[in-house]
């Protein structure tokens, strides 16, 4: 409930978060300034026999004022914000060592191809998994997302990642869990009549069980 | 003649002396009096308004009590909500008809249809607009366009399920959704639309410019009439961009082009550059008129000038200017070139700027004056105080980084809810009972305005403030089930409580419903000037009559000569003569 976000696991949260409640508290102020000012105007000005309004057409200073701080403040906004985009989705952003796996939207299912044997993405010995994405803590991990159909959008709160997946196009995610644990995959764009069903999940594990789960997993073969 | 093709300022015949006799049909049905169409314009969209609202509220009954059947359920075909319980694709169909209904059939035509078309005559001293004829085909275009939208409900496969915004491709191939006709009929609708719009824009452009009376220069023009002008250029430009991209997609879905095809060549993103490319213009549209006329009513109510006048006409003129270069902040997650996005993310924190030059101007003109409570001052502040809120809360989604996590969240539900509810609708509220005794002659009842004014305003943040929490929770918009999923599952409480909200808030709707029809036959009757306001409407007979003015009248000053301490009352207005002002020139 609230104004608070739940936790953030990703390395980047947190600096998402911070903006976020950078803007809550500047728009807060804002907020009461203006609220609190037209409930005192409405007060103090309401209207009294025999009295008269001030007759006054405005002043170009006041205009200087209440212009040029919301400039100032929301260029400030911006400039903060472009560090962290660059960082999460810039076009270099994807760090050099992220395990890749291969992430397809369809109607209403993600898709979650992962690396083989051979320690790569794409080749035959890929396995595929539905609705399931295992990855490894405190590593990188790059997302190829894609899609099958329409357009979905691969979204995991706690993680503060969300990206639509653009059929045609392959659009790299990246992101580094911190914290071990289950999380929920939903789809975020409206992708038909089984749209809400659409979930996955996923499973963060130690850098030992995630080498374990895989080595069963190759052994086993592309099994589904 | 009236139904002159040409501009009729002077017209002989046409004064309120020579009041030829025309039959009921061509006084009240197809009428080329722009008070007529206007008035034509207000019930059709209230009608549409109330049809979009109980679309909603069969949203929020499938959101807030989910295993219940619909009342009256059992009426509902097997292939909408078998049982009562809708099903996915009926609950698709009504969040696309919601926002489709609302956007384009109710707000769109009740701000610039009704008030485009009611006040620039009577404000601008015209005895009409300049093409009647345009004007009595722009209605009359707009209401089959309106009942082709909802005839799709009845074909089979039901009616759109794409979403308001139809992305491609989930509209345009049927292979996704199981809707092909409703699909085509939702565009064929929209192009008709959109042809009823831009005759209604050009006619609004052409009057204000060449039809002012004697005096009434740009700047002496009221604030309502210069955002209904930024607005008329902005449908003018924005609509054919739509009407455009609808026949594109409805040719995708017809006869096998490929504009949005991306196994053929196609695009999927080329439709979210030309609908947002629309789409955010339409945002301005949908408010700007609203921006105008609560600075007109807030200086009434004030009883003072509006403060800082040609800061607000500057402050609707960059508005418009920059609403052309924001569209790809809708699109930030949808993995156009991130660079894009962040030259995307400045120009849209810089439209915040005139936005909030408007609110401080407001304050401006409350501060000192001697307020009066009438039921639309009281609309007018609502409006500033919630549009405050819609516009804060656009600063969150403007910075790329957050809106990362709040993009296609119930936050951007609760954003546009501030803006087109909190903003636009409180406006119309306020316009409607504003100008009701210069349409019918009579004052709407002030009681029941006011027991749906504060009913209104509490209902409407009870329903819409806590979506904010909900999106920050991360609950996706668009969702028929939150239930399917863990994180959501805590918010079912707070589901619950909107669907109350949003019930009670549709039911004192029919305050105002009641309010407007028992005010056209019993409220009290309004002489010319009711609220004591200065704009030339109020010169004329409550109602105005055919031809408006019974001789052209002549414009002495600025539009909100409140308190001036040149008169004992505290009202000069803009066509009285005083000894000290010069002989009228021709603007």
């Amino acid at each position: 409930m609230g104004w608070f976000l739940p936790e953030g696991v990703t390395t980047f949260a947190a600096r998402i978060d911070f903006l976020y409640y950078l803007i809550l508290v500047i728009t807060g102020i804002v907020f009461l300034v203006v609220e609190i000012g037209l409930i005192v105007f409405l007060i103090k000005y309401r209207a009294r026999p025999g009295r008269k309004a001030l007759y006054y057409h405005g002043s170009a200073k006041a205009e200087i004022i209440w212009t040029s701080v919301p400039a100032v403040t929301v260029i400030i906004i911006g400039l903060l914000s472009v560090g962290v985009w660059d960082e999460v989705k810039g076009r270099d952003s994807v760090p050099p060592d992220a395990i890749p796996y291969g992430v397809h939207g369809q109607q209403f299912e993600w898709m979650i191809t992962y690396r083989g044997a051979d320690g790569e993405l794409g080749t035959d010995d890929d396995f595929t998994i539905r609705n399931q994405l295992h990855i490894p803590v405190d590593q990188p991990v790059v997302m190829r997302l894609t899609s099958e159909d329409v357009i979905h959008s691969f979204f995991v709160p706690k993680f503060r990642v969300k990206q639509d997946a653009m059929p045609g196009w392959t659009i790299n995610v990246w992101f580094e869990v911190m914290v071990v644990g289950e999380y929920e995959i939903a789809c975020a764009e409206l992708c038909g009549p089984g749209h809400t069903t659409m979930k996955g999940r996923v499973y963060v594990h130690t850098a030992e069980d995630y080498q374990n789960w895989l080595a069963e997993r190759v052994s086993a073969g592309s099994a589904e | 003649m009236a139904t002159s093709a040409l501009p009729v300022e002077h017209s002989e015949d046409h004064g309120a002396g020579a009041a030829h006799e025309l039959s009921f049909v061509r006084k009240y049905i197809f009428s080329t009096d722009h008070k007529i169409i206007g008035i034509q314009f207000l019930i059709m969209s209230f009608i549409f308004l109330a049809f979009g609202g109980l679309l909603a509220m069969m949203i929020r009954w499938q959101l807030g009590i989910p295993d219940k059947p619909l009342p009256l359920g059992n009426l509902f075909p097997e292939t909408m909500a078998p049982g009562g319980i809708m099903l996915p694709e009926f609950y698709n169909s009504l969040v696309t008809m919601h926002g489709t209904f609302m956007v384009f059939f109710a707000i769109m035509p009740l701000l610039v249809g009704v008030w485009g078309n009611f006040l620039i005559p009577l404000k601008l001293g015209a005895e009409d607009m300049a093409f009647p004829r345009l004007n009595l085909a722009s209605f009359w275009i707009a209401v089959p366009a309106g009942i082709l939208m909802m005839s799709g409900f009845f074909v089979e496969g039901g009616h759109s399920g794409a979403g308001w915004t139809l992305y491609a491709p989930l509209s345009a191939d049927p292979q996704w959704t199981g809707v092909y006709a409703g699909q085509q009929i939702l565009l064929v609708s929209l192009a008709v639309l959109g042809l009823s719009s831009i005759l209604g824009a050009t006619n609004y452009i052409t009057t204000i410019v060449n039809l002012r009376a004697p005096g009434m220069t740009w700047f002496r023009m009221p604030l309502s009439i210069w955002s209904l002008f930024i607005t008329s250029i902005l449908v003018l430009l924005a609509i054919p961009v739509l009407s455009g991209a609808a026949i594109m997609l409805l040719f995708d879905q017809t006869i096998g082009t490929h504009f949005f095809d991306y196994r053929n060549g196609g695009q999927p993103i080329l439709w979210q550059h030309l609908f947002w490319y629309f789409g955010h213009p339409e945002v301005y549209i949908l408010i700007l008129p609203g921006m105008g006329m609560v600075s007109d009513i807030i200086a009434n109510g004030s009883r003072k000038p509006v403060f800082g006048y040609h800061s607000m006409v500057y402050a609707l003129i960059s508005i418009g200017i920059l609403g052309w270069v924001v569209w790809g902040h809708h699109m930030f997650q949808s993995g156009m070139n991130p660079t894009l996005g962040t030259i995307f993310m400045i120009t849209t924190m810089l439209i915040a700027v005139p936005s909030a030059i408007k609110v401080f101007n407001w304050m401006g003109t409350m501060w000192r004056g001697n307020i009066r409570f009438h039921v639309p001052m009281m609309h007018s502040v609502a409006f500033v105080a919630m549009f405050v809120i819609g516009g804060l809360s656009g600063i969150f989604m403007a910075s790329t980084p957050v809106d990362i996590y709040i993009h296609d969240t119930y936050f951007i539900v609760a954003h546009i809810h501030y803006v087109l509810f909190g903003g636009s609708l409180f406006a119309i509220f306020a316009a409607t009972t504003y100008w009701y005794p210069k349409m019918f002659g009579r004052l709407m009842n002030p009681f029941l305005g006011k027991a749906h004014f504060w009913l209104t305003l509490i209902f409407y943040n009870l329903t819409f403030f806590p979506m904010h929490s909900l999106g920050v929770q991360g609950h996706m918009r668009r969702i028929y089930d939150p239930s399917n999923y863990e994180f959501l599952q805590s918010l079912a409480g707070l589901n619950t409580f909107i669907t109350m909200a949003a019930f009670s808030l549709f039911l004192v709707q029919f305050i105002f419903a009641f309010n407007f029809v028992y005010s056209w036959f019993k409220g009290k009757k309004a002489g010319n000037n009711p609220w004591e306001a200065t704009g030339l409407e109020w010169s004329t007979p409550s109602p105005a009559p055919h031809g408006n003015f019974p001789t052209v009248p002549t414009v002495y000053r600025g539009p909100y000569e409140y308190s001036s301490p040149l008169v004992d009352e505290d009202y000069l207005p803009q066509w009285v003569k005083l000894d000290s002002d010069e002989p009228a020139t021709e603007s």
